[in-house]
């Protein structure tokens, strides 16, 4: 495979997860050799030259993110760290902490250097148990080196890092939902603006990124901004972690360099689809992205602006395939039962607009729908998109949309013949690797 | 006009806070630029003791943390994990989102409740095991998941399910 290993730069068998084992890969030397000639300024301008998008779902350059950072405030910055990791079919920023927890905590510390935070948050959903043990294990291994603390080894300046504990809920992934949530309060997400960078937490001037855009930044500064820019395509640089489930036959997370064509990843590197089906249906970027059918997906590479002119998005580049057999509208009903149940309840069409979702698309799989509700749905999906507070309402409009427009005849199905021509229930698959 | 407390509130019962989780919390409140900030933690610490958040610990918490009952029970709530009432000494929680449903958990969890005799949200007679189920436990490639504590089980089938039932005494 040509693709670089960037972040799974490891023996994905070995113990990686060690100091010992992270500076047998170079791991701290950006820290150690490169900070000390550097000024934050300089830091980041290699990552606004990197061009990475973050790489949580919404691909938003981080260095201008840190960029808007007030010069003039005299209160403390924050940096915290988003590991929680909730949209469904995601599963990349687990692998990151619990195999390579050291790259993103010298990531982390580049980051707070950049834009003058000492101290740092790390949020891990609370289901990772085992990605919070290795988390703060690494952490205090980095106390102990000298890498965090006061006077950071090679380096005059102090960061800490405290790691946080999640307690199960979606929204709390929404940035200022996280926020929240570090302050010991419902996880309901705040208005913008203010943004985070101008009032975040503890009401302070706050920098939020995702894992693996953090865990990048080492790569990014030691080997220069331009080298980051010249992997990929020119509006999305450098690798992406792609978590890949559903119906294929070697499901996993796995690195490639973004603009890689889809049906390789698919058909080469994980085996294609299982049990030799044929494709049916691709949700290419987690729950939240539009789903394209296979004919969409013949040409799309892998980046933000192919999968966008597909008419989805590469989101936080969750795969998640569907084979032939598989029935859509339960599918859809599967996934409009998360978004109610997900929804935070502060914003009314959102949290009665969900409710109704998954009501309607419920009974048209039971066989009990309506010609009407198929209208009904999507302008249920108008008065949601862009009336709420947070994406999530958004998010939940996505998969419901593009469904009801992608698989139409099989909605018509269900209705018409009052059952799910799939008996209701998904195909079970023998196969397995 | 103030609201009547909620009888998750009122009930009275003997669940004192150890000596250890009381220190600890008083740590992590002091670590924190805002005190309050060591709710979630607390509430974690509290539910390591007794396999959940019993009400008289709520109280107890809130003077520790000068902050209200009632403002501890929204946040006890709105999280997933935190449990309102005791579980099972194995607590089984079931992906029930999009990946696992493809791969089979509807079949896993109709396995489960027959095995057991119990209904999703139910705990059985002897208190061994509650069934629950979840959304996506980011573990979509080894799907179907379930979680039994806080261990994940992956890639599961029947036999699979019997060999980890097993196990657990
Ligand atoms: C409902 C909702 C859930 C989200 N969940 C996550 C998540 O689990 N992890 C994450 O990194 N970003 C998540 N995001 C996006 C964050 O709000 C934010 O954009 C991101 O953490 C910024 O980091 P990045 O710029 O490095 O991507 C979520 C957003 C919404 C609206
Ligand atoms: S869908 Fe079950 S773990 Fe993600």
């Amino acid at each position: 495979m040509a693709n670089q290993n960037i972040l799974l730069n490891f023996d994905r068998n070995g113990a990686n997860h060690t100091l010992e084992n992270y500076l047998k890969r170079k791991g701290y030397s950006t820290l150690s050799e490169k900070i000390p000639n550097m000024k934050p300024e300089q830091v980041l301008d290699e990552v606004k030259k990197s061009g990475i998008r973050g790489r949580g779902g919404a691909g938003f350059p981080a260095g201008i993110k840190w960029s808007f950072l007030p010069k003039d405030s005299d209160k403390p910055v924050y940096l915290i760290c988003n590991g929680d990791e909730g949209e469904p079919g995601t599963f990349k920023d687990r692998v990151i902490l619990e195999e390579n927890p050291h790259m993103l905590i010298e990531g982390m510390i580049l980051a707070a250097y950049a834009i003058n935070a000492k101290h740092c948050y790390i949020y891990i959903r609370g289901e990772y148990g085992f990605a919070l043990q290795r988390v703060q294990q690494a952490v205090d291994e980095a106390y102990r080196a000298g890498y965090l603390g006061k006077k950071l080894t090679g380096a005059n300046y102090s960061c800490d890092i405290t790691v946080h504990k999640g307690a199960g809920a979606y929204v709390v992934g929404d940035e200022t939902g996280l926020m929240n949530s570090i302050e010991g309060k419902k996880g309901q997400t705040r208005n913008k603006p203010p943004f985070p960078a101008v009032e975040g937490l503890y009401q302070c001037p706050t920098i939020i990124n995702n894992v693996e855009t953090l865990a990048s930044v080492p790569w990014i500064i030691d080997h220069g901004g331009a080298a980051y820019h010249s992997i990929g395509t020119e509006k999305s640089s450098g690798t992406k972690l792609l978590s890949i489930s559903g119906h294929v036959r070697k499901p996993g997370v796995y690195e490639v360099d973004l603009g890689y064509p889809f049906m390789d990843f698919l058909n080469k590197d994980c085996g294609g689809v299982i049990g030799n089906r044929k494709l049916k249906a691709v949700i290419p970027g987690g729950s939240s992205t539009p789903v394209l059918r296979p004919e969409d997906c013949e040409k799309i590479t892998i980046d933000y602006e192919s999968i966008a002119e597909a008419g989805s998005s590469l989101g936080s580049g969750a795969i998640l395939i569907i084979a032939e057999g598989s029935c859509m509208v339960k599918t859809l009903e599967v996934l409009t039962h998360f978004y109610h149940h997900e929804s935070c309840g502060q914003c009314t069409p959102c949290r009665e607009g969900t409710g109704w979702l998954h009501k309607i698309v419920k009974r048209i799989e039971a066989g009990q729908g309506k010609m009407e509700d198929l209208d009904l749905l999507t302008s249920i999906t108008k008065h949601i998109a862009f009336h709420t507070i947070c994406p999530l309402g958004d998010a939940a409009c996505g998969p419901v949309d593009s469904f009801v427009k992608k698989f139409k005849d099989e909605f018509i199905e269900h209705i018409k013949t009052g059952g799910c021509p799939f008996g209701g229930k998904f195909v079970r698959f023998q196969e397995r690797v | 006009m103030s609201a009547s407390p909620s009888p998750y509130l009122t009930q009275e019962s003997e669940y004192n806070l150890s000596e250890d989780v009381v220190t600890k919390i008083t740590e992590m409140a002091a670590s924190f630029p805002e005190k309050n900030s060591a709710l979630i933690p607390a509430l974690h610490l509290i539910q390591d003791q007794f396999g959940w958040v019993p009400p008289p610990t709520i109280k107890q918490l809130a003077q520790l943390l000068k902050t209200t009952p009632n403002k501890i029970y929204g946040v006890l709530t709105f999280y997933t994990m935190f449990n309102l009432k005791p579980v099972g000494k194995y607590h089984i929680q079931i992906c029930r989102n999009v990946s696992c449903s493809l791969l089979g958990a509807k079949h896993i969890i109709d396995y489960l409740t027959k095995k057991l005799h119990i209904q999703v949200g139910e705990t059985t007679a002897d208190g061994k095991f509650t069934l629950t189920l979840v959304e996506c436990l980011g573990a979509c490639g080894m799907a179907p998941v379930m979680m039994i504590n806080d261990k994940y089980y992956e890639n599961l089938d029947e036999k699979k399910v019997d060999q980890i039932l097993k196990t657990l005494k």
